[in-house]
């Protein structure tokens, strides 16, 4: 059972900082997912712990040790690259027994350990087969199982889907998800895309330009975006998020945007003439009536998916705004709707992005 | 239509052959092109041919004006009286009757003749009466003689071995100081790089004295290691291979270093078998060179047992005036094994390009 901790782990390349002080901690056995935007610091921060690139301020702790010189080989983690990066002179047994060589382990429990991945990866029939010979999916089965026949402390996956298609990239998720509650070991997976990340990690890490936007669980992300960039990045479709000037009414705010204004109640932390920016899900938007409607808007499109219906529209003054209605609904383009905002699930973010309110009392 | 199409239908060979751009008619680029590429075979395959040809005419036959393709001799006999075997020639009589002759000499438009048969009668007649007797006669003397009299079978092993390990010694180091420039990210790197392509510019005689006293000091003069050593680490080697390593992806290593492998297995186990094109290509220069090696042994090399082939040649030349038809055949000899590499090593040249195993 592994634990990693990063205490303010900086990386620079030359003069440029890519990674800015860094605090992390990765308990035992969780399944941790890096996620953000290409350019953010991932690859760079899994290779740090990988050992494959060498920190420039801070420190790496694996199990109590700082392991700042240990080499990548010391280290005893696995890594399942997104090249997948197996030998390609050498035919797939070859491919998983060869850390195990490495290791200077006897043929029979190399041999046992190898058929026993296989097994668990079905990819059995190819193991005399050289790389070149599979497909995507199968190599990328070799590639985990390399890792798995090594016992890593944890293991570490760079993008590891994002070659594939989408049918097999969500086969393939649910495999990973089945082999981390079969193995149970402490994984750390970088990804750029928000449903892997919501549907396999135990705890998120949100990556923005080399710094922690926000780490916690899928749905406490969800619910609790610390700052707008979290909020926009965690969520498909995206939270509608729109700038407001705040107004002082009598009892509370009145956010305006344009020629929309939304009437909320007092927030800690907004202050009158300031701007803010307020959030509010697909789903907590709601159809009604004109009389109590917050947004009254034109439907520009409308996507039918039989179960539910998504409806992206346009209004005075407001970005487009989705709208996510469960079942099927008789809207059509061009048809004017009114809508009303659900002020319990409402996000609100001051001038400098960070949240003030989770949802507003109502 | 294709090219492929055209060439599979009826004769294949003669298809291919006579292959045109698309449309089946004759362009006057495919005429251009026929015609440069037999050109281009004639002058580099010709010569070739020649001398293995040429290596098996006799002495005579070799001499021969104007020249015969095929290894035709002119017949010689041992006539009675006479020290050298005489040339034979058919010469028309003045009565219409032809004769077979031997000639002593020839003076002027006229020739002395002497009848093998009857060696006391000389007759004297004019040149354009008579033909040479010529018979096709393979003359694999040529390579027997040398090979057993004149040691060469001795020159031949040296050669072998100082090529053989000459060649898996300079495979090996240059493979190591390539891995070292390409695998690694240090300060310096390129600069320790142009420095080995630098010394491509200095030329061997410069070097060859410093050298020779060096192999001198160490005691190696006259042994193959003077000729095997010195040339072990060549800069075209280390750029060569360098380059070639520059493009294996780096996330191989990675893997190879997360799989805990040490430095020496991922050269040994994952760069040089990734970098086998490359290195089939180098094979191929360090033999040609070594096995075609002149002036270096000449200088090291100063008793007859440790002479290599080249060598070996040279002193030929030397003995007993120049005898053409030795050297000829032994020339082919030493093109022998330069041939033999190419063809087995070309494969890989090709196949390991194509086959890089990423995604
Ligand atoms: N060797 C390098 N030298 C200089 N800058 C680098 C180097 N490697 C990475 N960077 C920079 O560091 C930043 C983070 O790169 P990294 O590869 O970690 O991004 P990423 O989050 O993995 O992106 P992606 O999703 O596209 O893989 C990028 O801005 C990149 O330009
Ligand atoms: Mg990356």
């Amino acid at each position: 059972m592994t634990e990693i901790k990063l205490n303010k782990v900086v990386k620079a390349y030359g003069e440029v900082e890519v990674i800015h002080g860094i605090d992390l901690e990765i308990h035992s056995g969780e399944f941790v997912v890096f996620v953000g935007p290409s350019g953010c610091g991932k690859s760079t921060l899994l290779r740090i712990i990988a050992g494959l690139e060498k920190v420039s301020g801070g420190e790496v702790v694996i199990d109590g040790e700082v392991v700042n010189t240990v080499p990548a080989s010391e280290r005893g983690l696995a890594m399942v690259f997104q090249s997948y990066a197996l030998y390609p002179h050498m035919s797939v047994y070859k491919n998983m027994a060869f850390g195990l060589e490495n290791a200077k382990m006897p043929r029979e429990e190399i041999d046992k350990r190898v058929t026993e991945a296989a097994r668990l990866l079905q990819i059995e029939p190819y193991l005399q087969r050289r790389p070149k010979a599979l497909s995507g999916g199968q190599r990328q089965r070799v590639a985990i199982g390399r890792a798995i026949v090594r016992d890593p402390k944890a293991f570490l996956f760079d993008e590891p889907l994002s070659n594939l298609d989408a049918e097999l990239r969500v086969a393939m998720r649910k495999e990973l998800a089945g082999l981390h509650a079969k193995l149970g070991g402490t994984m750390i997976y970088v990804t750029h895309d928000q449903v892997e990340a919501m549907t396999l990690a135990d705890t998120i890490v949100v990556l923005s330009g080399g710094n922690v936007a926000q780490a916690g669980k899928p749905l406490d992300l969800y619910n609790k975006p610390r700052n707008t960039f979290v909020a926009g990045f965690i969520g498909s479709p995206r939270m509608n998020l729109v700038e407001a000037r705040v107004a002082a009414n009598g009892t509370g705010f009145d956010l305006v945007s344009g020629a929309q204004t939304i009437r909320v109640p007092e927030v800690p932390g907004l202050e009158a003439q300031s701007s803010a920016t307020y959030g509010v899900r697909p789903e907590h938007i709601a159809i009604t009536g004109e009389d109590d409607a917050d947004v009254t808007a034109t439907v520009e499109l409308s996507e039918q998916l039989g179960g539910e219906t998504y409806l992206y529209c346009s209004a005075d003054g407001l970005p487009q705004l989705t709208v996510h209605q469960l079942g099927q609904l008789p809207v059509e383009r061009g048809q004017v709707i009114h809508l009303k905002f659900d002020r319990s699930k409402m996000h609100v973010f001051g001038a400098d992005g960070n949240v003030l309110a989770n949802g507003l009392p109502t | 239509m294709t090219m492929a199409s055209t060439s599979s239908s009826g004769r294949p060979v003669l298809g291919f052959l006579t292959r045109r751009r698309e449309g089946g008619q004759w362009h006057w680029t495919d005429v251009f092109t026929y015609v440069y590429l037999v050109l281009g075979v004639l002058l580099m395959f010709g010569p070739v041919v020649w001398l293995v040809l040429s290596s098996f005419k006799t002495p005579a036959g070799l001499l021969e004006f104007p020249p015969t393709l095929l290894p035709l001799g002119q017949i010689e006999v041992q006539v009675e009286g006479y020290d050298d075997p005489l040339p034979l020639f058919a010469v028309t009589m003045e009565d219409g009757t032809v004769k077979e002759l031997a000639q002593i000499r020839r003076i002027g438009i006229m020739a002395q003749m002497v009848d093998p048969e009857n060696p006391g009668e000389r007759v004297s007649v004019p040149i354009n009466t008579r033909e040479p007797i010529r018979e096709m006669r393979v003359a694999t003397e040529n390579y027997i003689d040398p090979l057993e009299t004149f040691n060469f079978l001795r020159y031949l092993q040296n050669s072998v071995i100082v090529t053989v390990v000459a060649t898996v010694i300079t495979l090996l180091i240059n493979s190591m100081a390539a891995y070292g420039l390409a695998i690694y990210d240090f300060k310096g790197r390129n600069a320790i790089m142009l420095f080995v392509i630098g010394t491509l510019m200095i030329p061997v005689t410069i070097v060859l004295v410093p050298t020779y006293l060096v192999v001198t000091q160490l005691g190696m003069v006259n042994t193959l290691w003077a000729v095997i050593l010195p040339g072990a680490a060549t800069p075209t080697g280390v750029f060569l291979l360098r380059q070639y390593m520059l493009t294996i992806p780096k996330d191989l290593i990675e893997a190879a270093r997360m799989d805990k492998a040490s430095e020496w297995t991922i050269y040994w186990r994952i760069v040089l078998p990734l970098s086998l094109p490359a290195i089939a290509v180098l094979a191929i220069f360090s033999v040609m060179w070594r096995w075609n090696d002149f002036l270096w042994p000449l200088v090291v090399l100063t008793r007859n047992e440790v002479y290599t082939l080249q060598i070996g040649l040279n002193a030929f030349q030397g003995e007993l005036d120049v005898q053409w038809h030795y050297v000829l055949a032994m020339t082919v000899v030493t093109l022998i094994p330069v041939v033999l590499v190419f063809a087995f090593l070309q494969r890989f040249i090709t196949t390991g390009i194509a086959s890089s195993g990423m995604k």
